[in-house]
């Protein structure tokens, strides 16, 4: 077995089994831990594929940004008391059903269509030819071709900010009365 | 085995399955956030194997561009998740019923 196979199956039994672990955890901090491990996980699937750009984004805004940022609102509603209560809601059997229609549908697709999936063979350069590290292939074609959607990004991303604060900011009036 | 494109399309098929089940069922908004990461994560593992099935580069930007909107979207539910258990004092999914009637 070469090694990409075997670090493959050792990624993908990181991220399916943190993230089994994450949605059924009782205490919110381990499922947040256990969703670390599970993007952990993907980056390390990134690596695997080549995008070792997308594989530093992952770690840099995944865990070190979004998971901290759960972190920082789970302190901020009590979770020992969160623990004692039910964990699934009362829907859980029709949403499990639900979601495993979703996945066999999906499967069945992926499954007899992959015969379909034809790609050239492997060894021809991303992107413009002089360039040849991903990150570099990524920024050329980031600030080329897909400018006007990376500068709507930076609006969307301000326009996130500015709705986070003013929405978890208390009003005067509040602390007033 | 030879690790193809579809191995990678299985997975990503499974951990939209598992985000699914956690959004669908559990009560606690937080998990529920976190299983929408899971579902975007899923969205990106196909994009970054079709981009290195395709060898091209495209797949790699429009995966930036899900981080991005991820990164929007838990800030965004983040916030208002506080402002309602400022008002409601609840973070269980089921017990949010304002707009029921």
């Amino acid at each position: 077995m070469p090694l990409d196979s075997i670090l493959f199956y050792l990624f993908a039994l990181i991220v399916l089994g943190s993230a089994v672990m994450t949605i059924t955890r009782r205490n919110v901090v381990h499922s947040a831990i256990w969703l670390i491990g599970a993007l952990v996980g993907v980056a390390g699937l990134y690596l695997l594929q080549g995008a070792e750009f997308l594989a530093g984004v992952q770690i840099i805004v995944y865990v070190g940004g979004i998971t901290v940022l759960f972190l920082f609102v789970i302190m901020l509603v009590p979770v020992r008391e969160e623990a004692l209560t039910r964990r699934f809601s009362s829907q859980k059997w029709v949403g499990v059903s639900c979601a495993a229609v979703v996945l066999v549908i999906v499967l069945s697709f992926v499954v007899y269509g992959a015969g379909g999936l034809q790609f050239p063979e492997r060894g021809e350069p991303l992107g413009p030819g002089s360039l040849t590290e991903n990150s570099e292939q990524v920024g050329y074609v980031l600030f080329s071709e897909y400018l006007l959607p990376f500068e709507l990004a930076s609006i969307l991303l301000l326009v996130a900010i500015i709705g986070a604060v003013v929405m978890s900011k208390t009003r005067k009036s509040e602390t007033e009365g | 085995m030879e690790v193809g494109t579809t191995h990678y399309l299985v997975l990503s098929t499974l951990l939209l399955f598992i985000g699914t089940v956690g959004v669908l069922t559990r009560r606690n908004i937080i998990v529920i956030l976190m299983s929408i990461e899971l579902i975007l994560n899923a969205v990106n593992i196909n994009l970054i194997a079709f981009s290195a099935a395709l060898q091209q580069i495209h797949g790699q930007v429009f995966s930036i561009f899900v981080i991005t909107v991820a990164a929007a979207e838990a800030a965004v539910g983040l916030g208002i998740l506080i402002a309602l258990f400022r008002n409601k004092e609840t973070i269980h999914a089921d017990e949010i019923d304002l707009l029921r009637w």
